[in-house]
Parts: C-alpha cells; sequence; structure tokens
C-alpha cells in the first residue's frame, strides 16, 4: 500500500473540499498543501470547519467533493480506469492507522491501563506481540515522561497526563502524519504548557503535523504555515510569523482582535 | 472528636428521640413475627399420661410453620432433582438470553435498516406477550409445523432435520420459551450499555485503524459490560423464579417438585417454604457473584474501587477498634 513516494510529493493535497452535514455546507472548496516533515496550524472561528478537515483527512468524515489526496493516495478512494472506486473498510482502516490523532478530549481506553492504551493499536491493528508492543510502549511514554504511570488509568491521571499518554498511544503506530484536533482546549491553564512541550519536540524530530489550535504561540514558534478558516472556506494563509503580525483580511484581523 | 491544638474540647451528640422510639417500636414488631415463626399450635388431639396415680391430659402441639416438616424435606431427593432442574433451566435459558439479546442489540445498531427494524419487531413480539402464553405456544408448536429442515432452498440440499414432537419436550420447551422471551429484554439491556460508551471511544478506536468489528469488541463491550452487568444480574435472579412457571409445560422443577409432594401429603405451607427457602440461598449466592463481576468491570471507571463486603468488615472493626483506643486514651488523660 505505501510505495515510496517522492521525497518533494506532499503529504497532504486538498483540492475544492466540499462537505455538508444535512443542509449545512461546513466546508465550501478548501484547498490545502503540507508539506512532508512541516508543522502546519489550522485557526479559526468555531464551526469554521476545522475539526471537519481534520476529520475529512483520515476519513471519519466522507468528504463530499473534491480531491483529498494523503501520500499520494486518494482517501477513501481509487482512481482506476477513469472511475472512482469506493475503498472497502479493510483498506481505509489500514490507511488510517498510518494516520495518528489526538483529540481535544483525549478518548483514552478507559477500561484499560495507560500501558495498554498504547499497546492495544500495536497489537490488534499491526499485528506487533505483545512484549515488542510494550517495549515500544514504554520508550514513548518515556518520550511524554510519564514512564511511571503505565500501571494507572487514564482516571487517574491529570488532563495534561491524559493528553501526553493519547500522544503516545498514536505514536506508536508508526504514523507518518499526526494530526490534533484542539489538543490543549480541554486542559486547566497550567497544564497546557507540558502537552505544548510534547509536541514541539515532535516536530524538531521531523513529524508532519496538522493542528487546529488556538494557541497563537504555538503557531508562530512553531509551524511551517498557518490555514485561517473562516466559513468553510481558507481565508489566509502563509507563514504564521507574516499572518500573524500582518493580517491582510479583515476576517482574520477580528478573529486576531478576538483571541489574542 | 473535635481538637483545637492542644486542648481537646468535649463535643457532646445530639440525642435522636425519634429514631430511639421508631428503633423499638420496630424491634417489638420484629420479636412478635419471630415468635410466631416459631410459636407451637393444638393439633386437636390429646395425649393423656397417668403420674402418681393422677390421670394428666394436655393436647398435643407442633410448630404452628411446621418446621419439623421443612427440615425433612428440605435435602429430600424430590426436591434436590427439582432444585437441579430449576438450575439447569436458569443457566442454559440465560445463556440463550445473553447471546441472543446481545446480537438482537448490534442488529438494532446496523446500519440496515431491514435487519434493524427485524431485531425491533422482534422485541416488539416477545415483550409484548405474556411469557407464560409463550410457553404454551412452544409446547403446542408441534400442531403448525411438525418437521423443520435445515438446507438450501431450491438445491434438495439438506444438513439436519428436527421432529418438532420430539424435540420439545418439557425441558426443551422451557428452555426455548424462556431464552427467546428473555433475549428480548436481554437486547434492551445489552443496547443501553452499547449506547451508553461515549462517541469519543469509537472514534479514537476507529482513528486508529481498528475494523468497526474490533472497535465493538475491544473498546465498546467491555465498557457497556459496566452498565450491562446490574440489570443482567437482575435478569438472573428474575429468571430463577420465573423458571417456576415452566409448570405451564408440565416440567417438574423446583416448585414443581414442592407441588407434587404436598398434592400426596397436605402439608402445603412447609413445602412451600421448602421451596422459597430454596429460591432465597440461590438468589443470595447469585447476588454476591454479581458484586465481584461488577467490580471487576469497573476498572477504570472509578478512581478508587469499592471494597468488598470483607475489606469494608475489616475496616469496620478496625475503625471500632481505634473509636475504643482513642476513647480508653482520652478518658485517661480526663
Amino acid at each position: 500500500m505505501t510505495t515510496p513516494m517522492d521525497a518533494t510529493m506532499p503529504m497532504v493535497e486538498a483540492h475544492g473540499v466540499h462537505k455538508s452535514y444535512g443542509a449545512v455546507e461546513v466546508l465550501r472548496g478548501v484547498d490545502l498543501t503540507v508539506a512532508r516533515g512541516e508543522v502546519t496550524c489550522l485557526i479559526g472561528p468555531s464551526g469554521s470547519g476545522k475539526s471537519t478537515l481534520l476529520r475529512c483527512i483520515n476519513h471519519l468524515e466522507k468528504h463530499d467533493a473534491g480531491e483529498l489526496r494523503v501520500d499520494g493516495h486518494l482517501v477513501g478512494y481509487e482512481a482506476r480506469e477513469g472511475k472512482l472506486y469506493e475503498r472497502n473498510d479493510k483498506q481505509i482502516c489500514a490507511e488510517r492507522s498510518r494516520i495518528g490523532m489526538v483529540f481535544q478530549r483525549f478518548n483514552l481506553f478507559q477500561h484499560l491501563t495507560v500501558l495498554d492504551n498504547v499497546t492495544i493499536g500495536q497489537v490488534k491493528v499491526r499485528g506487533v506481540s505483545n512484549d515488542a508492543a510494550a517495549v515500544r510502549a514504554r520508550e514513548l511514554l518515556a518520550r511524554v515522561g510519564l514512564v511511571d504511570k503505565e500501571k494507572n488509568y487514564p482516571s487517574q491521571l491529570s488532563g495534561g497526563q491524559q493528553q501526553r499518554v493519547a500522544i503516545a498511544r498514536a505514536l506508536a503506530m508508526e504514523p507518518k502524519l499526526m494530526l490534533f484536533d484542539e489538543p490543549t482546549s480541554a486542559l486547566d491553564p497550567e497544564l497546557v504548557g507540558e502537552v505544548l512541550d510534547v509536541m514541539k519536540d515532535l516536530a524538531k524530530s521531523g513529524m508532519t503535523m496538522i493542528v487546529v489550535t488556538h494557541e497563537m504561540g504555538f503557531a508562530r514558534e512553531v509551524a511551517n504555515s498557518l490555514y485561517f478558516l473562516d466559513q468553510g472556506v481558507i481565508e489566509e494563509s502563509g507563514n504564521p510569523r507574516e499572518v500573524l503580525v500582518n493580517p491582510r483580511s479583515a476576517r482574520l484581523q477580528s478573529f486576531l482582535s478576538k483571541v489574542l | 472528636m473535635m481538637t483545637n491544638g492542644d486542648d481537646a474540647v468535649e463535643v457532646v451528640p445530639v440525642r435522636h428521640v425519634g429514631r430511639y422510639v421508631a428503633g423499638f417500636v420496630v424491634a417489638v414488631a420484629l420479636a412478635m413475627l419471630v415468635h410466631t415463626l416459631f410459636s407451637k399450635v393444638p393439633t386437636g388431639q390429646v395425649s393423656c399420661h397417668a403420674t402418681a396415680g393422677a390421670r394428666h391430659c394436655h393436647p398435643i402441639t407442633n410448630w404452628r410453620f411446621g418446621w419439623n416438616v421443612v427440615f425433612h424435606y428440605f435435602t429430600s431427593r424430590e426436591i434436590l432433582s427439582g432444585l437441579l432442574v430449576t438450575l439447569e433451566l436458569t443457566a442454559i435459558a440465560m445463556a440463550i438470553g445473553i447471546s441472543l439479546g446481545l446480537l438482537i442489540a448490534i442488529m438494532r445498531l446496523s446500519h440496515n435498516r431491514l435487519v434493524s427494524a427485524t431485531a425491533w419487531v422482534y422485541t416488539w413480539f416477545f415483550r409484548g406477550t405474556p411469557v407464560y402464553v409463550q410457553l404454551l405456544f412452544w409446547f403446542n408448536i408441534a400442531a403448525l409445523y411438525q418437521t423443520v429442515t435445515f438446507g438450501l432452498p431450491f438445491l434438495n440440499v439438506t444438513f439436519a432435520h428436527i421432529n418438532l414432537v420430539a424435540f420439545f419436550t418439557p425441558f426443551n420447551t422451557a428452555v426455548v420459551g424462556l431464552g427467546l422471551n428473555e433475549a428480548a429484554y436481554m437486547s434492551e439491556i445489552a443496547r443501553s450499555g452499547l449506547i451508553s460508551v461515549d462517541e469519543g471511544q469509537i472514534e479514537a478506536a476507529t482513528s486508529l485503524g481498528m475494523t468497526r468489528s474490533q472497535t465493538l469488541r475491544l473498546v465498546i463491550l467491555p465498557q457497556a459490560m459496566r452498565v450491562i452487568i446490574p440489570p443482567t444480574g437482575n435478569e438472573i435472579i428474575s429468571m430463577l423464579k420465573t423458571t417456576s412457571l415452566a409448570i405451564a409445560v408440565s416440567l417438574v422443577e423446583l416448585l414443581g417438585a414442592a407441588t407434587n409432594i404436598y398434592s400426596a401429603n397436605y402439608e402445603i405451607m412447609p413445602l412451600l417454604i421448602v421451596a422459597s427457602l430454596w429460591y432465597l440461598i440461590v438468589t443470595t449466592v447469585l447476588s454476591t457473584g454479581q458484586f465481584y463481576v461488577e467490580r471487576h468491570y469497573a476498572k477504570g471507571a472509578l478512581r478508587t474501587p469499592p471494597p468488598t463486603p470483607i475489606q469494608r468488615l475489616r475496616n469496620d472493626v478496625r475503625g471500632i477498634a481505634a473509636k475504643f483506643a482513642s476513647g480508653r486514651s482520652t478518658a485517661r488523660a480526663s
């Protein structure tokens, strides 16, 4: 499935992506390019379609129209002989397993210990042995600074600790792309830093990341590019250090005046 | 004991007069009830004997509740074999009820409309008719279908051939009737458990690349169990007692055995007590089991699991001992 791709080929490419829930059009033709090894931040007011775009990229939601490619492959479809064939569940699951996702509400498996949360995907989806999965899980837990918590259940951890476990769980799948859906929005202010630090380390290690966030400081410091989404379209994009300092559109100016 | 620095201040608790009165009334009523349970009544016969030339006569008395009869029959062969039938019937009917109920609950949540509608109709039908009627229905099903054949339609391929007249023995009828009825109730219990699991759990499993069936087995079901277990325990206990309806299809279970005995010797109340005591014993055992199963599936849901009854008892004893010890030390101090 993963043929070696040209290193210059973008990790994610979206052209005119549309998505509606009933009569509500959430994405109205989104264009976006995410280069390999880069960090892209998506910002915008609530309801602008940021999360929906993220969920379309790993096919948690099906986009209605437009072209969406991850690592050169069409998301959810296969183009053959001038037709688009919908992929079957097994193929979609395989594609998804290489895209890590971190949620606003952590969504750790409540009935499993921290260690089991990080091993279950490796064992059940990737077919790694229990022992090898545990070794990798311990490495990752050490990386996110939770080496002593492996026997705890998620309900026994703070929000920041849970989110770091969630990041370790996603990394355990050896993803080629990581999606973060407002990873710090549900955290107490003093816990935001520990999660952002883990994400900064990850960015330095060369992981391709798309981050939906309200943390403008993180965007300015870490992101290679920034997209401002408003009412289902990309209103403005570019280098975060330029876009955040000199916003051109009136909408971004008014948005930034509210969040900064 | 409230303390303010080193000076211990004595705290005088409020006296709850109402509680003492209520306690006294209840204690007297309970004593009277227990007394009647073990009182003796004249049997109508008189026994006479002579002592020192004088003739003394007094009425023969007997336990009002016939405890000697209860004791005699409590472990009799008929009662024990009836109890065995009751236990077997409960176990098999519940096994059918739980597995079929889970299947129907999953069917209810299917994306295919026909599949989910079929599950809905099943529940509607089996919950909407009395289980007693259903038992009689299965007992007489041979009037409608004499045989059932499993095979491929239109191809003359046959895998199995069941003679319904022979199949629907009293025991099998009771198993089928109670099991299918139970599945309708269990499906609603299982469904409530499945939909109680947060959607975020499903999204997280999906984003790891799990298939729908892996998500169901590894993530949803284990967490749904916490919601499913308590009402299922209820259902098992309820099933234990509902098996007594199997008398409708002339199956001799626990109550049937008691009935058979008292129809011969007219000791109705003692034999009903025998049956009731056995139902109570089994229910107690089941409730204890339920506690531990619940505790197992509560893992991760609570920061600290509730103590087991034994742990609680130990804590209570320790608490009382500590209280006693501190009471003595303050007494010594003052």
